[in-house]
């Protein structure tokens, strides 16, 4: 079966710093796949050069068709959206405006079903949804912007390190709730990841990504139980 | 020295009015062109230098349409199109290849444009004022002993009011409106979102020109003034300084801005005698700094907050 998303010797720089050195990864449909890695390991690079934000040497390929040299806003349109580090709403806008925008490359009728469906997900964004969404705190503004991709109706979602500064138990519920929509949506999803404890939980393989070169793979379960992997990320 | 408040509750309420009524007419004005630079700052926080320049040539090119035969509302309609298309272009050529993130470069860009554009209505239509037709009825809607509104007055004010309902909803209630506004708040976000950020910045633009035209044609219209290419220079300090006042990122402070500056620059100075007449711009720009000391971010413009 061929992969939902291959990436083949993805090479990435900015200016003269290489930060990727050639990377093969992939994922299959209905898959949770994990990448984890220390700062700067180049986890968040990868994520970016699949959705365009960077350029990039290498094979990305999307259903057996290169996305490479598309612009950001035609991958979405290929089924491929991105929850980005840290901020990924829009703190301007209303919480209902943020889930219209996450909706822009669709033109059909089922829109408004999809919001009320995020707010089954996430009630909290229903209380929330005439307040900014700057006005949220880091949890909810999380749950937003996962909320906001997945309107895009994507086959892929990628993001960028979904526990970041958030506390342990609203890390957990949100988890929880990643897995509840990959098995009811059938969502593929990509997640890097420095919490690698959760992550691994969840997902059902892994990459480890180290200064920019896939170090271990396999499946997550495994990894989970690796000595290595232990020691460099679980703290154990 | 003292300020005379005598006469303003004394003989000459007439002439206080009157003043009012000079004050909303001016505002009104300044306020279009600072609403056209308000929805460029929104969208990517830069002050387009240009905008008083784009407005009076395309205030040039209503009046050289209706030289040519064509009735003055029609020639208006076409002038702000016209206006709407050059600015879209100026954005592809000279804007959108440099990084909206680095203002400097892109600052000068608009100065360059704003020397260019100046210099091209002077070469065409020459520094000559002209008399620029009526846009409104003459006459007055209202005369009251010595105290006159006239219809020019209300329908300068009444189009800056409707120019801020079309925009407001534009805004608001329209996908296009919608991705503007996600590309002001989010720049990568939006990408990510599949909004095409040039075309949707590109749009801003053309929409920015349009109002500003249609603004510098009511100025030009004004039947006391005449119309020649540097005519929008002391408009223009008068419009950035209105748009700062109401807070740079909202259309409704750019009217309130637009007309706190009139009221500066019509009634203030005229009764505290100690401003010369000469000095009312700087006046405006005193009146700026107040209010930016009190309200840093304007009358009605978002504080920045982020969260971290």
């Amino acid at each position: 079966m061929a992969p939902l998303l291959l990436v083949e010797s993805l090479k990435a720089r900015y200016g003269p710093v290489q930060v990727l050195h050639g990377i093969d990864l992939n994922v299959f449909d209905k898959e949770i796949v994990v990448v984890l890695g220390a700062n700067g390991a180049g986890k968040t690079t990868t994520l970016r050069s699949i959705s365009g934000m960077v350029e990039t040497d290498g094979r990305i390929e999307i259903n057996g068709q290169s996305i490479k040299k598309l612009d950001p806003s035609e991958i979405v349109r290929r089924g491929v959206a991105h929850v980005p580090q840290g901020r990924g709403t829009f703190p301007e806008l209303t919480v209902e405006e943020n889930l219209k925008v996450g909706a822009f490359i669709r033109s059909d009728n089922d829109i408004n079903i999809d919001i009320e469906a995020c707010y089954q997900n996430y009630p909290v964004l229903y209380e929330r949804r005439t307040q900014t969404a700057g006005s949220l705190s880091g949890g909810e503004q999380q749950m937003l912007a996962v909320s906001r991709a997945l309107m895009s109706r994507p086959q892929l979602l990628l993001m960028d390190e979904p526990s970041l500064g958030l506390a342990p138990q609203i890390v957990e519920d949100l988890f929880t709730r990643f897995v509840t929509i990959n098995e009811e949506h059938g969502t593929t999803m990509l997640i890097v990841e420095q919490n690698a404890q959760l992550a691994l939980d969840i997902a059902n393989r892994a990459y480890v990504l180290e200064s920019g070169e896939i170090t271990i793979e396999g499946q997550a379960s495994e990894l989970a139980n690796d000595d290595a992997i232990r020691q460099a990320y679980l703290g154990a | 020295m003292t300020l005379s408040v005598r006469r303003i509750w004394g003989l000459n309420m007439d002439l206080f009015l009157q003043r009012v009524f000079d004050a909303i007419t001016n505002g009104s004005t300044y306020a279009l062109i600072a609403v056209a630079m308000v929805l460029i700052f929104k969208a990517t926080t830069l002050i387009n230098f240009a905008q008083g320049e784009q407005a009076i040539l395309g205030a040039f090119a209503v009046l050289q349409l209706w030289y040519w035969g064509i009735p003055m509302w029609g020639a208006v309609i076409l002038g702000m199109l016209f206006s709407a298309a050059l600015a879209a272009g100026l954005e592809r050529v000279f804007i959108r290849k440099f990084d909206p993130a680095d203002h400097l470069p892109l600052v000068i860009i608009t100065l360059g444009l704003f020397l260019v554009i100046n210099a091209v209505a002077a070469i065409v239509w020459r520094f000559d004022p002209q008399s620029f037709p009526e846009l409104f009825p003459s006459g007055n809607a209202f005369t009251y002993n010595n105290v006159r509104l006239s219809w020019y007055s209300i329908f300068a004010f009444g189009s800056c009011v409707l120019v801020l309902i079309v925009f407001q909803t534009l805004l608001t209630r329209t996908k296009t409106g919608l991705a503007f506004r996600a590309v002001s708040s989010n720049l990568e976000s939006s990408r990510l979102s599949g909004i095409k950020v040039g075309p949707t910045l590109q749009f801003g633009w053309a929409l920015a020109a349009a109002a500003g035209t249609l603004g510098a044609s009511i100025y030009a219209a004004n039947p006391v003034l005449q119309i020649e290419p540097s005519m929008m220079l002391r408009a223009l300090i008068f419009s950035v300084t209105a748009a700062a006042l109401g807070g740079l990122d909202s259309l409704w402070g750019a009217l309130i801005g637009g007309l706190t500056i009139g009221f500066v620059q019509s009634v203030v100075v005229q009764y505290i005698p100690f401003i010369p007449n000469e000095m009312s711009l700087s006046a405006a720009v005193v009146v700026l700094l107040i209010v930016l000391t009190l309200r840093p971010s304007g009358v009605l413009g978002t504080k920045a907050v982020e969260r971290v």
